[in-house]
């Protein structure tokens, strides 16, 4: 293998100082001269008409600058999919959730904003509400969008080879289901924005976003703004997971007041908000008919999953497809058919949330492949392996593994949780359990239908040859893309990690999609090292006229030029450098020509050196009706085995270990690797053992707060024992792919199959609380009575 | 009606005339401009706003600025100067604690306040220390792993 000098290390993250020092700068932290501030006035019912606004008392309050409603916001439709642009800045005719948003405030300070919003009378004609998606399919059902009368906003049918004939010639065939609950993302920093205008330059809004292109393109759409004039830009993001990927009220309003006032505006979140705006992970309900022959061959599966969608589409589009798209693989299977129905219901807008759509079928189907293994004396993994694709396999829905390194992932977690020793050895109460992951390394089409390029990146090496500036639009939310970015640079470049300057997340630079279906390593990653490689190539050049050098003949690294061949003479190059660099501090010195001298070099014969790259992928498989939510251009895989203790007088569940391979394709970084693969588990204990945002019968978020809400301490996660395995993606840089979201595929079924191995009974619904396992442990145990 | 108090922040003493209303979280941010003090819930849930009091550390979103009247408070701008950081924030730079960073100042400062009382805390007594503290990002190994290690650089 390649030698490598800044990639593939543990280089710190280039944040990490600014961030350990309090320094580092988010949203809310901000403030300008003459800001105002904003506050949401947003509906307390979660159906209804609303008859009549009266803004007059808010406007008569002193300090007050702005109101704004539907009639000053005016009509145009967004959302995140196009085709179901179903979202208003502010409602028109209808409110459809608790919480969804009326009209806004600016005031010279936030104390006045709120008071102006409490001030604003709105009359609602309350509609009948629907909470339940199989109530809201009903024939009679309250209609939620005029458009959609059965409540059904979007549906998939797709059939790959032939289930039915195929589950005929299956020897053991079983139906499941499963439900999870609806997640909140519970990033620890609440959406927040500033935005200003200036009439000559536009607009300008720092939001803490995950996807700054798309805020772009929605600002200038529903605002009615030349997009050039539009500019959106990252501070610090404290964290996303997927519902800070589209742009939102938030950021629509406060850029709204901005235009209106001529004065900066910034509006946030409270954390109770964050949960009423949602766009996090959806609730499923899956069933799942599975068939395999006795010998443990997987023939085929058939998959039908209702989602309960909340008030509005956000990503649900993609959520109903992933939801489907993403089982079969890492397996070999001929046979997959799937329909998916996502149901408007009057509650918060689900959306995106890491492990986009596959999370609950994962884990719904992982905990039924362990059943099925048990039912056919087989080992679970023995028989995952017996069915595992590698790389070269292409799925039924046509899915191109050019890398995958499943079967290492599962033999690394066998060997490294001592799985032969334990599994079937302990006593009633322990348990042990194993699954597997796969996931998207980047959607391999933009979210609006285009030819643009998915990344593009520019570097700029300094006059003065000392820095190499690297301007990235890819979004960093908290995940290390800086780090990793800074290092591809660094690494395609020949220059050390200190060398590189990154600025990032500002549409000024560039288009990147950004932060979302694990995409940034591959695709920006590719547009940087381009970007690098050019602008090396330009230093080459200048030298190989200078030195009568061939550019074949040099390579640059750690910073330093070197010549292939012996007794290269470039003291008149030096001599020059230091003349008219005379007092400064660091002339080069030693018998190596340094970068830092070529980089001026071609300066001085060129002029400022600028390195552009621009990624997408190529052609991808695919040619059926919904391709699009699928495909990529390389896909990550994940196995991984947890040990449970679970009570078996009160059901408590508790992980004592945690051990998970993931096949990162090429770890850029080892410490950023391990982070992502810890937090995501972190994230699936979560969602497996206790999260669950919960509804009163109106429709009204009932634990909206980080304590009722419950995420994990670190007194809940256990030490994660974290193998990376690396299976060299040829399609991407460096060989590098997906870690950030697929990590957490795994995480739920091998606690579910622990608990099962632990305790014999089988949980299907999620969260595995107390009471759920207390509940099944008595039915498990009446049933074997009436035996 | 505004109160006039007196807060020692990282050893400096101000005298700010606040609202009684108003937190200390707010006030330290808003007046005083020490905005590595985050809030991420402003009811005590998630710890982000951690700052020490007396020794001790609060949620500073959960104190009234008038009830710390007086106080020495350590906010995340106050454990190191210049280029040199505390052994705790260089211990999260180094072992990859950081993801966000939106806990990180509360996080350190409970981790600091730890290791001013116990030099050499065992993991639990590290979980414990840090569990007012929420993490979405890490899943909490690495932040643990850097206590650990910082605690170590402290002793030498």
């Amino acid at each position: 293998m390649k030698e490598y000098s800044v990639i593939n290390t543990r280089v710190p993250r280039v944040d990490g100082r600014a961030k350990a020092t309090g320094k580092a700068r988010y949203a809310d932290d901000l403030s300008m001269p003459d800001m105002l501030y904003g506050a949401l006035l947003q509906s307390p019912v979660a159906h209804a008409r609303i008859r009549k606004i009266d803004t007059s008392k808010a406007k008569k309050l002193p300090g007050v600058k702005d109101v704004v409603t539907a009639q000053e916001a005016g009509a145009v439709k967004f959302g995140v999919s196009p085709a179901r642009y179903d979202e208003t800045i502010f409602c028109i005719d209808k409110a459809r959730y608790v919480g969804d948003e009326i009209a806004a405030v600016a005031a010279v300070d936030l104390e006045t904003a709120l008071e102006a919003a409490a001030l604003i009378e709105v009359e609602y004609e309350e509609l009948p509400v629907v909470l339940d998606p199989f109530e809201a399919i009903r024939e009679g059902a309250p209609v939620i969008h005029e458009d959609y009368p059965n409540n059904i906003g979007a549906e998939v049918h797709q059939e790959f080879g032939d289930v039915e004939e195929a589950l005929k010639t299956c020897d053991l065939v079983r139906t499941d289901k499963f439900v999870n609950k609806k997640q909140d993302g519970a990033f620890l920093e609440p959406q927040a924005c500033l935005a200003f205008y200036d009439p000559g330059r536009g607009l300008t809004l720092y939001s803490s976003t995950q996807a700054p292109h798309y805020v772009q393109r929605t600002l200038a759409m529903v605002l009615g703004l030349p997009i050039g004039k539009v500019r959106v830009a990252q501070p610090c993001v404290g964290g996303g997971f997927g519902p800070k990927a589209s742009a939102n009220t938030l950021e629509l309003a406060t850029s709204l007041m901005a235009i209106r006032t001529g004065r900066p505006v910034k509006m946030a979140f409270t954390r109770e908000q964050v949960f009423w705006h949602s766009r996090a992970r959806h609730q499923f309900f899956h069933e799942l008919t599975t068939g395999v022959k006795k010998d443990g061959t997987l023939v085929a599966l058939k998959n039908t999953c209702y989602l309960d969608g909340g008030a509005y589409s956000s990503f649900g589009i993609a959520t109903v497809y992933y939801a489907g798209s993403l089982l079969g693989a890492p397996y070999r299977l001929p046979n997959m058919k799937y329909d998916g129905y996502r149901v408007y219901t009057n509650k918060p807008a689900n959306g995106a949330q890491r492990g986009h759509g596959g999370v609950a079928a994962r884990a719904a189907w992982e905990q039924q492949l362990d059943i099925i293994a048990a039912d056919l004396g087989m080992d679970p993994i023995e028989f995952r392996l017996k069915n595992i694709m590698q790389r070269g396999d292409i799925t039924c829905n046509d899915f191109n593994m050019s890398s995958l390194g499943m079967k290492e992932c599962l033999e690394a977690v066998r060997r490294g949780s001592g799985w032969e020793k334990k599994r079937g050895k302990l006593p009633r109460g322990k348990g042990i359990g194993v699954a597997c992951g796969f996931f998207v390394s980047g959607a391999g089409f933009p979210i609006y239908r285009s030819e643009t390029f998915h990344s593009t990146a520019m570097i700029k090496l300094s006059e003065d040859g000392g820095t190499v500036n690297l301007y990235t639009p890819a979004a960093e939310i908290g995940q290390g893309s800086d780090t990793v970015l800074t290092q591809i640079a660094a690494e395609a470049l020949g220059v050390r990690y200190g060398d590189v300057k990154v600025s990032s997340g500002d549409t000024d630079f560039g288009v990147d999609l950004g932060a979302y279906s694990s995409r940034q390593t591959l695709m920006s990653g590719h547009a940087v090292k381009q970007a690098a490689e050019e602008a090396r190539h330009q230093v080459l050049e200048v030298l190989s006229e200078q030195l009568n050098i061939p550019v074949e003949e040099m390579d640059v690294k750690d910073g330093l030029v070197l010549f292939k061949r012996e007794g290269v003479d470039f003291s008149a190059l030096r001599t020059r450098y230091i003349k008219e660099h005379r007092g400064w501090t660091d002339p080069p010195s030693g018998k190596h020509f340094t970068f830092v001298e070529a980089a001026r070099a071609a300066y001085l014969a060129r002029g400022t050196i600028v390195g552009t790259g621009a990624y997408k992928p190529g052609e991808l498989g695919g040619k059926y009706k919904g391709a699009a939510v699928g495909t990529s251009p390389a896909y990550g895989c994940s196995a991984q085995v947890v040990e449970v203790t679970v009570d078996m007088e009160t059901g408590q569940v508790t992980v004592d270990k945690m051990t998970d391979a993931h096949d990162c394709g090429f770890a850029i970084n080892r410490t950023n690797v391990e982070g992502q693969m810890q937090g995501s588990l972190s994230m699936g204990l979560g969602e497996a053992l206790f999260e669950e945002v919960k509804f009163d019968g109106k429709g009204r978020v009932a634990n909206p707060t980080l304590g009722e809400y419950r995420i994990p301490t670190c007194l809940d996660m256990p030490n994660v024992e974290t193998i990376i395995i690396e299976s060299n993606e040829p399609n991407g840089p460096f060989g590098a792919k997906e870690v950030g979201e697929g990590a957490i595929m795994p995480t739920i079924p091998a606690i579910l199959n622990a608990v099962y191995d632990a305790t014999g009974v089988r949980i299907n619904e999620l969260p595995v609380t107390s009471e759920r396992v207390f509940d099944r442990l008595k039915e498990e145990k009446e049933r074997r009575k009436e035996v | 009606m505004k109160k006039l108090i007196t807060l020692i922040v990282n050893k400096k003493a101000f005298e700010v005339a606040v609202e009684p209303n108003r937190t200390l979280a707010q006030v330290l941010r808003e007046d005083l401009g020490f905005l590595g003090t985050k809030v991420g819930c402003g009811i005590g849930d998630c710890g982000a706003c951690t700052v020490v009091v007396d020794g001790r550390p609060v949620n500073s979103c959960l104190v009234l600025a008038v009830q710390a009247n007086g106080s020495e408070i350590t906010t995340i701008e106050g454990i190191s100067e210049g280029a040199e950081l505390h052994p705790v924030q260089e211990a999260f730079v180094e072992y990859g604690a950081i993801q966000c960073g939106f806990c990180t100042s509360g996080m350190i400062l409970s981790a600091k306040t730890l290791l001013d009382r116990n030099s050499n805390p065992s993991e639990p007594e590290i979980r414990a220390a840090l569990s007012g503290n929420l993490c979405r990002c890490t899943g909490y190994q690495k932040i643990v792993e850097a206590v650990h290690a910082a605690a170590g650089m402290m002793k030498k």
